[in-house]
């Protein structure tokens, strides 16, 4: 016996964590201040395992913040900075109070001001780190650089994510990289491949913001602070990686060609160039000469079988992705006024196209309306009073659905008050047994080459092909539930068979013994089957039961989903078709 | 000649309009002057009544020249009102104005005008314009050429000489010229020509501050926060391993076909789900946003809450706590164990073959005699039927009057006896379905030598049935003091046990012995609810079930062997596996049954059996299932024994919530008999 008696919470997990006002007055700071320094130090709560033992027998709702990261934060020059700014602050206040304005003035040069490069360093110690993580950054400084110049945050900070955002978008331009886009209602999404990493960012539509009362703009800025930086050493780094100038120069010749332009009619000359830069039209300068592309082959080396078919695969990708990197090469594109020009030109300098648009709109622009090879012009009104014969007019959606699907797809669908075809999202991929919209089917058999029939034929035999397909569907839906519960398949055996009765089909028993015999063994195996089954799942430990009850859950309701999309899209053809017959009648 | 005619003719004046504007400043026969104090000038002039102020909107020179003050007409006009500046109505009683150098009176004039002679004078007078009636003098001024046009100047804001320049060069009296003269005599201070003291003590402190570093150097302009390097050159391992483990955030799900502009129609909202997103609280939408339709790309709008998404992106980056969770990927199919398939296991009961009809209302309980070939069951109808199993023929139907509750065969394949339990009696049949020897053998059992009495203590009165009953089969009544619900044989076929579960006392269960008439109570305390009770069917135990456990007890050594914990909620019948010796394994297997078949079941078990020969157990439940199982027992002991659900019989109908109510296996064959609540008896074979 003897010794001290152990004291509760002194030791194991109650000390491994701290709360976040108890952090705050270790390092003496105040909550704004805070808060800033975890943002840009990337510092978040930790949820303890045990909450009752960490917050010392209190079941009080409390934030818990790892002691080990709050010993890293007392390390950082940056706190030193925010107590000197506060110093700073406290001068300047007494300074206006005595109405010093030499004081004032001396003070505010010397406002201290800290650097964020050595977190960013810390934060991303390799480079492929902080292109992970650029997909923030990009929707942050896309956000900001839409701001108007008033109030909300520095000019400055806006001038500068614009810069980058430009700098970004003339990168992805010059690698070719980007590898999809979709229109959503919330504003343009974006996904490029930069070195082997799939970035995807969202570029709010071209409105001016209306801003919310109930966002805490400080710390909006305090993460455009650090994105701000991050982008621009990754900006840095990604142009050099291409032998690009980095503060990024536009080509030797199409410099010239713009100097010809009258300049004072657009910006004064310290924007102009950010202006022609982020006009998108020309390409950049490189550090080396550009020689011509060298097309890093895929080297072969002498595999074991299995892994060759692999090989083709990953090769036949590389081919698609070559064709698709000039998926617009040779097409001249004219921007009518009303369409979103930087995005657009984006899209379209990103394949290869050569784009242009009214002078009015922009500077930088190549050829006028009147040029008589532009191929295709992009308009996104009901009908252009002037035509030209020899370019198609069509809408802008046509540029993001070819992308999308990799293919030049068929333009008679966009052309002008044609009712366009839905914009699906390239980011779904679907699984088995998951909704396939009809319009997905048919890009996809587009791309695998096959020609689609004349309209009329077409919609018909499309039809009947649905119809199969929701009954392939239906069946396989049968084989899921009727491994689980006889009621269940017994109800949906039910409802087939009212749907084909209502379909007006026969019921499938026929007559004849032969064949009843026939469908009744395979039935009978089935069922045998389907019965060996659930004996199974019968004999499951609870806890396995549990699980597979949770997945199977999961499972039909997925299916159960999807059914629901492929009903109401039939419901909508049905009334569409049933609209059409009674025009024609 | 035209200018003449101009100026004579007054009608077609071609200052009309200028009459017109001066018409209120009427002038009668008075005569007026300007009154000209300091630098302001005034106009005064008089009405009829009252006087009225012309403030001419300039501020008059200082340099007034001698001749517009000395006007040519005022000098003529020796006329000199002397009683000042005063308002002239107190004068308007009186046939004088005033009163002149000399002292005397001047008399206003002697006709006033009146308003056709003023209307005719501006008509005709050409210089009606410029003429201005004096109050003071009552006498009327036609003003000169110089006059009007010193008006006008002044009106326009202009000086009032026209020969002063406004704009002359101005004398430098203090010029940046030094001056070869000093401007005064006085000589120098001292102050000017010693260092100041006030300054020496400013700058003292100012070189103080610097040297003590209080005050910076102004600071060379940084620029360096816009302006970007390689910042990875040098990319260490070290730093890597420096710091914590970090969980990079979780990007921002990718969106699906629902975000789309121009989604396919069956993205849409109907209006049924519309307005389920618009009741549901937004933390509980499916989606954030309602998906939308535009015929083009020119029609979207902006999103109004791309800067709230934004926010809280940013918050749940800085807030929320981080954790690596492991995503179970199980195949489903991975989790059903692997099990023998019902096929290599056979025999079993698979397909429904007969159905014993006859009975009016449920059949509590049924039994299959040793041999095989006779099945009994009592049903609440108050009869026993006694059928042959492979014709399905009722044999026999006993009227026993009242509800039956249990019905068992004697074990011993020498007698033929049935035991019969109903409402608080346990009846014994010799129903007399066996060869001569056999029925001869249990009669001689029932004869038995009547010994003695009943223990006092017991309650159990044993009497032997008469005339009616006796040619029904009834043999002997045994009459317990409460209502009995189980009556079991002893495997010997000597003995039998009647349960009567009653809470408050200790007399719960009975032992009769058949041979001697005689019964008595095994138990001195009550334990518990009594369920059931049971037989070993090889060794002396006896086995107890309460509502939750299973005592055993040794017949031979009087005393309690062990006692089982049941996981269920109530333990409703028993049955044992025959094969096997040991006492343990065994009532592991009852209760591994029991618990089983409470998860296969969805409902209540009401029976289970143990097939003699074949490793078959049955369970019988409310669902109106029974579920036959196959179970392998392993010789070694620490090997679970692997049970496998080989088949599910359905056939029974579900009457009044109840299903199945007993199952029974047949002695020999693998078939099994189920009775239900819906008046049949089936075999499964």
């Amino acid at each position: 016996m003897g010794g001290l008696q152990k004291k509760k919470f002194e030791r194991g997990s109650a000390t491994n964590y701290i709360t976040r006002n108890k952090a705050r007055k270790k390092l003496q700071l105040s909550l704004p201040d805070f808060r800033r320094l975890c943002i840009l130090k990337g510092i978040y709560p930790h949820e303890p395992k045990h909450k009752k033992k960490v917050n010392k027998g209190s079941t009080a709702q409390r934030t818990f913040y790892m002691l080990k990261d709050i010993r890293f934060l007392m390390h950082e020059p940056i706190v030193g900075k925010f107590r000197d700014y506060k110093v700073f602050v406290r001068k300047l206040k007494k300074a206006y109070g005595k109405t010093e304005w030499s004081a004032v003035e001396r003070l505010r040069e010397n406002k201290p001001t800290y650097k964020l490069d050595h977190i960013i360093k810390e934060r991303y110690p390799a480079f492929i780190d902080a292109l992970r993580d650029i997909d923030d950054a990009l929707c942050m400084c896309f956000l900001f650089s839409t701001f108007a110049r008033t109030g909300k945050c520095h000019v400055q900070t806006i001038q500068l994510c614009r810069r980058l955002t430009v700098e970004w978008m003339n990168f992805v331009i010059a690698s070719r990289g980007l590898r999809k886009v979709f229109l959503s209602i919330k504003g343009i999404y974006y996904q490029a491949e930069v070195m082997g990493q799939l970035i995807t960012w969202l570029v709010p539509y071209q409105f001016a913001h209306d801003h919310p009362t109930d966002v805490d703009y400080r710390v909006m800025a305090t993460f455009t602070e650090l994105y701000t930086t991050l982008l621009g050493f990754v900006n840095f780094r990604l142009y050099h990686s291409l032998n690009l100038l980095y503060p990024p120069k536009l080509d030797g010749k199409a410099m010239s060609e713009l100097k010809e332009e009258d300049e004072d009619d657009y910006a004064m000359n310290s924007e102009c160039y950010l202006e022609k830069l982020s006009a998108l039209s020309a390409s950049l300068s490189r550090v080396v000469s550009a020689t011509e592309e060298e097309d890093a082959e895929l080297d072969q080396f002498p595999v074991e079988g299995e892994d060759t078919e692999k090989m083709e695969a990953r090769e036949r990708e590389q081919k698609q992705q070559e064709a698709q990197k000039k998926l617009f090469e040779g097409l001249k594109f004219y921007l009518n006024r009303e369409v979103p020009r930087e995005s657009l030109a984006f899209v379209i300098r990103c394949f290869g196209g050569e784009v242009s648009w009214d002078k009015s709109v922009c500077i930088g622009s190549k050829y006028e309306v009147t040029d008589e090879t532009i191929t295709h012009h992009i308009v996104d009104r009901p009908n252009v009073d002037k035509q030209y014969i020899n370019r198609y007019y069509i809408q802008p959606q046509w540029v993001y659905d070819c992308v999308n699907a990799k293919i030049r797809l068929p333009v008679e669908d966009y052309f002008l008050g044609v009712t366009l075809p839905p914009h699906l999202s390239p980011f779904v991929e679907e699984k088995e047994g998951d909704y396939v919209p009809p319009e997905k089917l048919k890009i996809m058999a587009l791309q695998r080459g096959e020609k689609p029939a004349n309209e009329q034929e077409e919609d018909e035999e499309e039809e009947e092909d649905d119809d199969e397909d929701d009954e392939e569907e239906e069946e396989e839906e049968e084989d899921d539930g009727g491994n689980d519960e006889e009621e269940e398949t017994e109800e949906q055996n039910l409802k087939t068979m009212q749907e084909q009765s209502s379909q007006g089909k026969s019921l499938q028993v026929k007559v004849t013994p032969g064949k009843v015999t026939v469908e009744n063994k395979a039935r009978l195996e089935q069922e045998e089957k389907a019965e060996e089954k659930r004996l199974a799942i019968m004999m499951m430990k609870r806890k396995e039961k549990y699980l597979f009850d949770k997945i199977m859950f999961g499972k039909k309701r997925k299916i159960r989903e999807a059914n629901k999309l492929a009903a109401k899209r039939k419901a909508h053809d049905d009334a569409e078709k049933s609209k059409k017959k009674k025009a024609r009648k | 000649p035209e200018e003449d005619e101009d100026l004579s003719d007054s009608e077609d004046s071609v200052y009309s309009g200028l009459e017109d504007s001066g018409s209120d400043s009427e002038e009668d026969e008075e005569d007026g002057f300007f009154n000209v104090p300091g630098d302001v000038f005034h106009a005064v002039l008089n009405h009829y009544s009252g006087f009225c102020w012309v403030f001419l909107p300039t501020r008059l020179p200082r340099f007034f020249s001698k001749d517009m003050l000395m006007c040519p007409f005022l000098v003529l006009q020796d006329i000199r009102n002397t009683v000042g500046n005063i308002p002239m109505e107190w004068y308007r009683d009186f046939p004088h104005i005033g009163y002149d150098l000399d002292g005397k009176k001047i008399y206003k004039p002697i006709r006033n005008k009146d308003e056709l002679d003023d209307f005719l004078d501006k008509m005709e007078n050409p210089d009606y314009w410029r003429t201005v009636h004096d109050n003071q003098t009552g006498s009327v001024i036609v003003l000169s050429d110089e006059q009007v046009e010193l008006v006008n100047r002044l009106q326009r804001g202009q000086f009032g000489d026209i020969n002063f320049n406004e704009y002359q060069p101005s004398v430098e009296y203090f010029s940046s010229d030094v001056m070869i003269h000093p401007v005064t005599n006085r000589p120098e201070d001292k102050r000017s020509f010693i260092p100041s003291l006030v300054e020496k003590e400013k700058v003292s402190k100012l070189v103080h501050a610097i040297k003590m570093g209080w005050i910076k150097p102004r600071r060379v302009e940084d620029n360096s926060r816009g302006t970007f390097y390689d910042l990875w050159a040098s990319e260490d391992s070290s730093i890597l391993s420096k710091h914590r483990m970090h969980l990079p955030a979780p990007k921002i799900p990718l969106p699906g076909h629902n975000e789309s502009y121009n989604p396919p129609p069956e993205y849409l909202f109907t209006d049924e789900e519309r307005a389920l997103w618009e009741q549901q609280d937004p933390s509980d939408r499916k989606l954030p946003y309602v998906p939308m339709k535009f015929s083009s790309l020119r029609q979207v709008p902006a999103f109004p809450r791309f800067i709230h998404e934004r926010f809280e992106r940013c918050l749940d980056l800085y807030l929320c706590p981080r954790q690596r969770k492991m995503r179970v990927n199980v195949n489903p199919e991975d989790l059903i164990p692997k099990l023998p398939k019902p096929k290599d296991l056979q025999p079993f009961p698979t397909v429904q073959s007969l159905v014993y009809r006859g009975h009016s209302s449920l059949i509590r309980s049924i039994s299959v005699s040793p041999s095989g070939q006779w099945l009994a069951s009592g049903s609440d109808d108050g009869t026993v039927r006694i059928w042959e199993v492979c014709s399905s023929r009722c044999m026999k139907t006993i009227q026993v009057g009242g509800a039956v509750k249990t019905v068992t065969w004697n074990p011993n394949p020498a007698v033929c006896l049935l035991a019969v339990a109903l409402n608080s009696v346990v009846l014994i049949l010799s129903p007399a379905l066996a060869d001569r020897q056999v029925v001869s053998s249990s009669e001689r059992l029932l004869l038995g030598d009547q010994e003695a009495e009943a223990a006092e203590d017991t309650g159990a009165v044993w009497s032997e049935a008469e005339g009616e009953e006796l040619n029904q089969g009834i043999r002997l009544k045994v009459h317990h003091p409460k209502a009995v619900h189980q009556v079991v044989w002893h495997a010997k076929g000597d003995y039998l046990a009647s349960v009567m579960p009653d809470n408050s006392s200790h007399l719960q269960v009975l032992i009769h012995q058949l041979s001697r008439r005689r019964s008595q109570n095994p138990f001195r305390r009550n334990k518990g609810l009594v369920q059931c009770v049971s037989f070993h069917p090889v060794r002396p135990y006896f086995f107890v079930a309460t509502q939750r456990s299973v005592r055993i007890y040794n017949l031979v050594k009087q005393e309690m062997t062990k006692k089982l914990q049941a996981n269920s909620k109530w333990i409703s019948s028993m049955a044992f596996y025959p094969v096997c010796g040991s006492v343990s394994l065994t009532v592991l297997i009852v209760l591994i049954t029991c618990h089983l078949i409470c998860r296969h079941h969805k409902k209540a078990v009401r029976g289970v059996a143990y097939h003699r020969v074949y490793p078959l157990f049955a369970s019988a439940s409310d669902d109106g299932s029974v579920i036959v199982c196959h179970g392998t027992v392993y010789n070694d002991l620490l090997q679970n024994p692997l049970i496998v659900p080989v088949k599910v019989l359905r056939g029974h109908v579900m009457t009044h919530d109840l299903g199945v109510l007993d199952v029974t296996f047949h002695p020999t064959q693998p078939w099994v008999f189920s009775s239900g609540a819906d008046n049949t008896i089936r075999l499964f074979t």
